[in-house]
């Protein structure tokens, strides 16, 4: 009785979700189809005075327009166009016009006559100015088109001498756009196409109006984009413009010109007045460099970036941008930078306690010196010390660019971007630390330069601090001295601000190895051992004492000679560290020992092949899954999920592949624990108890995949197919539980969308599915649950190709740390900040997907998203958080602990494309499809908080 | 012929007591009015009865213009309008009105309690000075009367000091008073638009100099203090009051706010601390680091800095002192370093010139021991450093602006003449511009183009336009209108408005030709003939053949007759209007119809 009721429920529901759907369907057909052009025709129609017919089409404007319907609403625009007496509301035609013609699937070429038609007779600037935009926009729309093009190039020629600057921009717009490329002028039969468009915006270089001279040099280098290749003639055109009256103009004929030097570097042109000749590049460069003291912040900033990426410039010039030719009452005088470099060779230390110190010597020849060079003279000097800081961070980046590509010129440079460590915008000054990160491959620093560059470990920013150790990771120092120096002022720095401990300790880790002969002879000091007497034991929990060691241990890696150095204790401070902080210790090969590690350590690369190899192994052993009984293939799945951990906790290379492979291998096992109950077997009423086994199983199995797809960088499509798979299978295991115990049933089939994107697998749940598709369409739920439970049973289990490179996002957080016991009291109701610092790893776009959860001991949980200014990413993988989360709670007799942790959010709609008209639109139908949720990545860490009631 | 005037009264070939007279187009300007430094009698003041000999100051001058509130282009201001005597106008920015006054009370004080003087200015002739000022923004142009017109622009060497454009009519010079090209802590560069003036009067204090980059010696102070302090030294800072102090408190607050130091640092109260108070209203004049920051936290509400005591010097431990006078002569700064001499840890930083004769010059020219007063001998064991300071632009700088200005010709004022001379050559030889250093009381006259401004209707102009077809920017260009000359202004309109305006009438000129053509055919067909004929070979003009049997040419017409005496020939009269262009000329048209070669022409057309 109980079956044959459940039966009847379970019909009417089908049928109720079937009928809904229809019936949503043939609603949304009927409201959205005849709408567009018929609509509107009325609404012009019933239009009275422009100002009305404007505003139908501003309504109109705000929806989209499906592909079909554009040519009916284009006709229907056009006619009410030649009726229309009033301008402004042809012009928001014409903007019509060019807005529909962009319609992705409609062919403009038909509305392309008319477009021209209307343009001729149009007496109205502005409308013309609009319409030629819309011919843009039909012209680019169909860019195979020759004809079109060309007969748009012939309108906008026309056109060139409209009074308005408006029309006169807008043609050149469209010649830069569609000017023909000079490949396909080949055919000169068609007599317009020979017509040369560089030579016909050239000649507006010198139209009267600024705004038309910009266009014309715009339109120029839209020809540049597009291929074609500019004249060198044009060169002289741009430098003359050089000296515009306008800052816009100026600008851009910076860029013209930076562009041709590209194109001709090595062509010769004369210098003015003289009889010499120089490269083309070098010229430009010169031109350049004049104008990063041009008098518009806009051009300075133009310019300065431009110089950047001039390489072919020889060093000659280059080495002249930073110099700048002193001089003091017509007396050479060297800079301040040569002269600390010769107080340094000289070997004494820079004093600079004379006056007349910088005293000027010889005497320069009047008639030699050059005040306004046409040359680079001190272009950078200039550039680096500018008012505005947006050209001091240009200036820094092209100086940053030059030298990566001149290691001569990153010598030279670099006082000038130490000066920048102390410039007054904290921007500038973290910018010139990472660009002396990027080229320290080229430089090894003075003592007096890395003098300068530690002093600014005191500073009080976080940011400016960590770039700082971040590149004294990577300097060469030239003494011992200069390790001295900064292992001084590093361990100021700790004492300082004890939070950059980790920080300062990587950085001296790599300071160590990377100059082990400079260290050995420091070792002793360090250590302050003594040839005679046994020194006192150094506290082994002491910061700096563990910096130091961070040093010698490092640096000891690859001089063999140093642990003959050591005392017995740091010998045990050695193996304790080695153990704790594993990560900053090398394996050291020391004498007396039991080399256990040594063993191990220096074949750290050959070992690499053979754990690989056992992961393979181990993953190919599972193929045999299909052959084995359940049991033991249940077995053979939990043993190779411990392998695979335990590999992952060995090899941290491999660490991303074993955790993945063990996750869908555990997946799997869940899956066959589940299908292994016996609740199959029995009659439903009986085990509704046992089911919660199967149920719990396949939600774990669905988290798990979620974790899978999201959580793992590197994750290719393929992979993507067989974790889709697996979750479908938890979802038909879930709807057979459910359909046997409870009523549902429905859901499963919307969910099938995942089948149309899996592709054909051999032997797979899904194939089998597919097979079945007719069936399950037509047939009863609960036949539909018989089906399905017994081809989950048939199903194989489907092999997981590895990919490449996979890497498991992680974060660690970092403050708070969850230690302290002092609670944090605020008053009830108001708000405490709480700091969070957290390092994140293999996190792809952190800024969208990273949020951070604080759970009340209410049970109460909330859900911040960082501002995205608060990520930082200090190098390729990683990213830092850096924020500040708000705390606020009623009052509590007692202080509590809160948790606080990270949370990666997904969205599996992500990779599914939206169309471009949706954007602004209704509710998309894919919204039921797409999941959101988040994955926990980070262990909790509890904080002590104490909300106080307020005091009255 | 129109010419501009210069003659410096103080400043030209020497540095102090600014005062330049400019007369432009029948106006007389007054730039800056300066008291210098080195005198102590007449010579300190600019010599105004050149400027009038009998006749009233106000009279003769139409505007003073001052261009910073540093003496030597301000200090003679109270003499110049209350003693001497001058009712107008005075113009000046409104951070110079501000502190001007606290600085001409300052001197006066110097002057007459502490040296005694008698016949000097009162503190209520410089508040009657300052009432004669109007205050000006920048970029603001201010009409001084109907024709002199002026406008302030940003100069960077002191907060509030302005570059001055003047300008009548078609005419223009620029003063530029001192500026700086680089920015500093908290003053951003001197800019100027493409002005374009006739003449502009620059400074050239370093006019022989081109300067080491400022982030080195800003580095160096910074390094050399923080050195100091943090090995528990005293650093004494002997500053003005003014301009350099402001920078370096900047300098040093935001290094301490940088390094989170704690060790104090001291300023010396009075001047200052007013001074200090205007730089803090005074936001939009300082440089862009300050204006951008200011809303979170003004630059100039010093954390760090803290007013200074006379007990203070006396404590333990480290700190810094901002003490006046700059020069160690007197006063607090000297008694600071009376105190701390002895002590080889602590330092003293000289961050500008000092004058022969002072205590700073003495150390800094290496002087060990110090005789003071009384016989004392004071042994200076404390570092002493120099570091430079300085808000004037080099001579890469004054090129910049005299680039960026483009004016027709540079005069050279306050810089030593020997220095000038080597500007002068340069700019003469590189820019290509005639250069005037005038010493003082002497004359520079420069003649200049006269240029009569002639409105023209725009529908004209736009029609004049629409002819050319090629866009030529800057080149001039003909074009057809009728000049009117009415009561002192000139227009150019169209010949059409002329007429209607005038009350005229217009005549036509008519030019006929006749043809002779040999055709025994009827009038009608001839012109049917002609017509056809031109049709064919002139596409591109309009022909029409008119019903009464003539023929046009846009505005030609044509028509055949038959004379009386011969049936066999007919003549065509060609007739066309004087016109300047547009259609085919008539003469082309005649030789159409008649030269022989033209194929085709019917051959049974007989030509005379």
């Amino acid at each position: 009785m109980a079956a044959h009721l459940k039966k009847r429920v379970y019909e009417e529901f089908t049928k109720v979700v079937q009928q809904q759907q229809e019936e949503i369907a043939t609603k949304k057909l009927r409201l959205t189809k005849p709408s567009k052009s018929a609509a509107l025709h009325i609404d012009l129609c019933k239009a009275t005075s422009p100002a009305d017919a404007l505003q139908y089409l501003l309504q109109f404007a705000r929806k989209p327009v499906e592909a079909e319907s554009v040519e009916g609403v284009v006709r229907i625009l056009l006619e009410h166009y030649y009726k229309e007496n009033d301008p402004s509301v042809r012009l928001k035609i014409a903007s019509l016009l060019g807005l529909l013609s962009k319609t992705t699937g409609f062919s403009p070429d038909c509305i392309m006559d008319d477009a021209i038609n209307i343009l001729q007779n149009e007496k109205s600037h502005q409308v013309l100015a609009q319409l030629l935009d819309t011919l843009l926009a039909i012209g680019t729309k169909l860019p195979e088109n020759q004809a079109i093009q060309m007969r748009l190039v012939d309108v906008a020629c026309q056109h060139l001498t409209d009074t308005s600057h408006g029309v006169r921009n807008k043609c050149l717009q469209l010649l830069g756009n569609l000017g023909s490329l000079e490949k396909s002028v080949t055919k000169d039969a068609e007599g317009l196409a020979t017509r040369d468009v560089q030579k016909i915006i050239g000649d507006y270089f010198s139209d009267q109006d600024p705004r038309v001279r910009t266009a014309a040099i715009k339109a120029m280098l839209q020809l540049h984009e597009r291929g074609l290749k500019l004249h060198q003639t044009i060169y002289n055109q741009a430098c003359k413009l050089l000296s515009d009256d306008y800052e816009q103009v100026r600008s851009a004929a910076v860029q013209l010109i930076w562009v041709v030097s590209q194109l001709y570097p090595e062509s010769i042109v004369p210098i003015p007045s003289s009889n010499e000749e120089i490269r083309l590049v070098d010229d430009a460069f010169g031109k350049i460099c004049h104008m990063v003291s041009d008098g518009s912040w806009v051009v300075r900033v133009q310019a300065a970036k431009l110089l950047g990426s001039m390489e072919q410039v020889s060093s000659h010039f280059l080495e002249q941008t930073l110099d700048k030719k002193l001089m003091s009452d017509l007396r050479r005088k060297r800079t301040a930078h040569e002269r600390a470099k010769e107080l340094y060779s000289s070997g004494e230390f820079s004093s600079g306690r004379k006056w007349g110190d910088d005293a000027p010597k010889e005497e320069v020849d009047t008639g030699a010196v050059n005040l306004i060079e046409s040359g680079a003279c001190g272009a950078f000097v200039h550039g680096l010390e500018d008012e505005m800081y947006e050209v001091r961070i240009a200036a820094v980046e092209a100086l940053c660019m030059l030298a990566q590509s001149s290691p001569s010129f990153a010598e030279k440079c670099l006082d000038f971007l130490v000066d920048m460590f102390n410039d007054e915008i904290e921007e500038v000054r973290l910018q010139s630390i990472h660009t002396m990160r990027k080229i320290s491959n080229n430089i090894t620093l003075r003592e007096d330069q890395l003098d300068t560059v530690l002093a600014v470990l005191e500073d009080s920013s976080r940011d400016i601090r960590e770039a700082l150790h971040e590149l004294l990771c990577c300097t060469n120092v030239s003494t011992k001295e200069g390790i001295h120096l900064a292992l001084v002022e590093l361990l100021k720095n700790l004492t300082k601000y004890p939070t950059d401990r980790d920080s300062i300790w990587k950085c001296l880790k790599f300071l160590g190895s990377r100059h082990p002969t400079l260290v050995l002879p420091l070792v002793p000091e360090l250590l302050s051992t003594h040839p005679f007497f046994d020194t006192a034991e150094p506290d082994m929990d002491d910061p700096a004492y563990i910096a130091v060691l961070v040093l010698i241990f490092n640096a000891a890696k690859t001089c063999p000679t140093m642990p003959a150095l050591f005392s017995d204790h740091t010998f045990r401070h050695y193996a304790y560290l080695r153990d704790s902080l594993s990560h900053l210790v090398p394996a050291l090969r020391l004498p007396g020992r039991k080399l256990v590690s040594s063993a191990v350590s220096p074949s750290i690369i050959s070992q690499e092949d053979p754990s690989q190899q056992f992961l393979q192994q181990s993953l190919e052993r599972v193929y045999s899954l299909q052959h084995l009984d359940p049991q033991g293939a249940q077995e053979l799945l939990e043993f190779t999920i411990r392998d695979l951990q335990r590999l992952g906790e060995l090899q941290s290379e491999l660490a991303g592949v074993a955790d993945f492979s063990a996750t869908y291998l555990r997946c799997q096992l869940l899956l066959i624990k589940a299908l292994q109950e016996k609740l199959w077997n029995v009659a439903a009423p009986l085990y509704l108890k046992q089911s919660d086994l199967a149920s719990a199983a396949a939600k774990q199995i669905m988290e798990e995949t979620y974790k899978m797809e999201f959580m793992y960088s590197g994750v290719e499509n393929k992979q993507v197919v067989i974790i889709h798979h697996m979750r479908l299978q938890a979802k038909a295991l879930q709807l057979i539980v459910t359909a046997r115990t409870t009523r549902g049933c429905g859901m499963f089939l919307s969910k099938m969308y995942f089948i149309t994107d899996l592709p054909h697998l051999q032997d797979s749940f899904v194939d089998k599915l597919l097979d079945l598709m007719p069936r399950l369409m037509t047939s009863k739920p609960a036949e539909v649950v018989k089906i399905l439970q017994t081809t989950l049973r048939q199903s194989a289990f489907l092999h997981l190709p590895l990919p490449e490179q996979i890497h498991k996002a992680s974060a660690t957080i970092i403050e708070p740390a969850g230690e302290s016991d002092n609670p944090l009291r605020f008053t009830s109701g108001l708000v405490v900040a709480l700091d969070v610092d957290a390092t994140l790893e293999h996190v792809q776009d952190p800024q969208n997907t990273v949020k951070v959860q604080v759970l009340y001991p209410d049970g109460q949980a909330q859900m911040i998203h960082p501002k995205p200014a608060d990520f930082r990413n200090p190098g390729p993988g990683r990213h830092r958080l850096i924020t500040q989360v708000y705390l606020s709670h009623t009052a509590w007799t007692e202080p509590c602990q809160v948790e606080v942790r990270l949370l990666l959010s997904y969205n599996s709609s992500a990779r599914i494309p939206k169309c471009p008209w949706m954007e602004g639109g209704e509710v998309s139908p894919q919204v039921e499809t797409s999941i959101e949720g988040t994955i926990p990545f980070s262990k909790p860490v509890k904080v002590y908080i104490m909300p106080k009631p307020a005091r009255r | 012929m129109p010419e501009i005037r210069v003659t410096p009264l103080g400043a030209g070939q020497d540095v102090g007591r600014s005062c330049i007279l400019v007369s432009i187009a029948g106006k007389n300007v007054m730039l800056d009015c300066g008291m210098h430094m080195g005198f102590n009698d007449d010579r300190r003041f600019p010599d105004f009865s050149y400027i009038t000999q009998n006749g009233r100051l106000t009279d003769f001058l139409d505007c003073v213009i001052i261009s910073h509130f540093h003496l030597d282009h301000c200090g003679a201001l109270p003499y110049f309008s209350e003693m001497v005597g001058y009712d107008g106008p005075i113009y000046m920015t409104h951070p110079t009105q501000a502190i001007c006054p606290i600085l001409l009370e300052d001197y006066r004080k110097i002057a007459v309690d502490k040296k005694g003087e008698a016949n000097f200015f009162t503190s209520q002739m410089i508040k009657d000075c300052m009432k004669k000022v109007v205050a000006v923004h920048l970029h603001q142009t201010v009409q001084v009367d109907d024709e002199l017109e002026i406008k302030a622009y940003y100069a960077g060497h002191v907060l509030g000091a302005a570059m001055f454009q003047i300008k009548v009519g078609s005419e223009s010079v620029v003063y530029t008073g001192d500026y700086n090209m680089t920015p500093d802590r908290h003053l951003g560069a001197a800019w100027i638009d493409k002005c374009r003036p006739n003449l502009l009067i620059t400074e050239s204090t370093y006019a022989t100099t081109i300067r080491d980059s400022k982030r080195c010696r800003e580095r160096d102070f910074l390094k050399k203090v923080h050195e100091t302090v943090e090995h528990g030294g005293k650093v004494l800072i002997p500053v003005f009051a003014l301009g350099r102090a402001q920078e370096l408190c900047i300098l040093l607050e935001t290094f301490w706010e940088r390094m989170n130091l704690k060790v104090p640092i001291y300023f010396s109260t009075g001047l200052t601390e007013k001074a200090n108070h205007y730089y803090k209203l005074f936001i939009p004049w300082t440089n862009q680091k300050i204006r951008k920051t200011f809303v979170q936290r003004n630059m100039f509400e010093f954390k760090h800095i803290k007013a200074f005591d006379r007990a203070f010097a006396d404590n333990p431990g480290p700190m810094v002192v901002f003490a006046t006078p700059g020069m160690l002569h007197a006063g607090q700064s000297l008694q600071i370093f009376r105190k701390w001499a002895g002590n080889e840890k602590n330092m003293v930083i000289m961050p500008g010139y000092c004058v022969q004769g002072t205590v700073g010059h003495k150390i800094l020219s290496g002087q060990r021991k110090l005789e003071m007063e009384g016989r004392q001998v004071l042994e200076v064991k404390m570092q002493v450093e120099y570091m430079s300071f300085s808000a004037h632009a080099d001579a890469k700088g004054i090129m910049q602006l005299v680039g960026q200005a483009e004016p027709e010709n540079v005069l050279l004022v306050h810089g030593e003449a020997k220095k000038m001379e080597f500007l002068k050559q340069k700019i003469e030889q590189e820019l290509r511009v005639s250069c005037y250093m005038p010493a003082n009381g002497e004359t520079v006259t420069l003649p200049t183009s006269l240029s009569i401004p002639v409105g023209i209707s725009l529908g004209l102009l736009k029609r004049e336009m629409a002819q050319g077809l090629l866009p030529e920017a800057k080149k001039p260009r003909l074009l057809h209108g009728t000049l009117i000359m009415k009561d002192s202004n000139f227009r150019l309109v169209s010949s059409e408005q002329a007429l209607k305006e005038l009350g005229l009438a217009e005549h036509q000129l008519r030019f006929t030709c006749r043809v002779h053509l040999h055709d025994t055919r009827k009038e009608q067909e001839t012109a049917l003939r002609v017509y056809s004929h031109l049709k064919s070979i002139l596409k591109e003009h309009c022909v029409q053949h008119l019903p009464d049997g003539s023929v046009t040419v846009e505005s030609i017409l044509i028509q055949a007759a038959a004379p009386s005496e011969d049936p066999g020939t007919k003549v065509l009269l060609v007739s066309w209007t004087y016109q300047v262009r547009g259609g085919p000329r008539p003469t082309e048209l005649s030789s159409d119809v008649t030269t022989p070669p033209c194929p085709t022409l019917p051959t049974s057309l007989p030509l005379p």
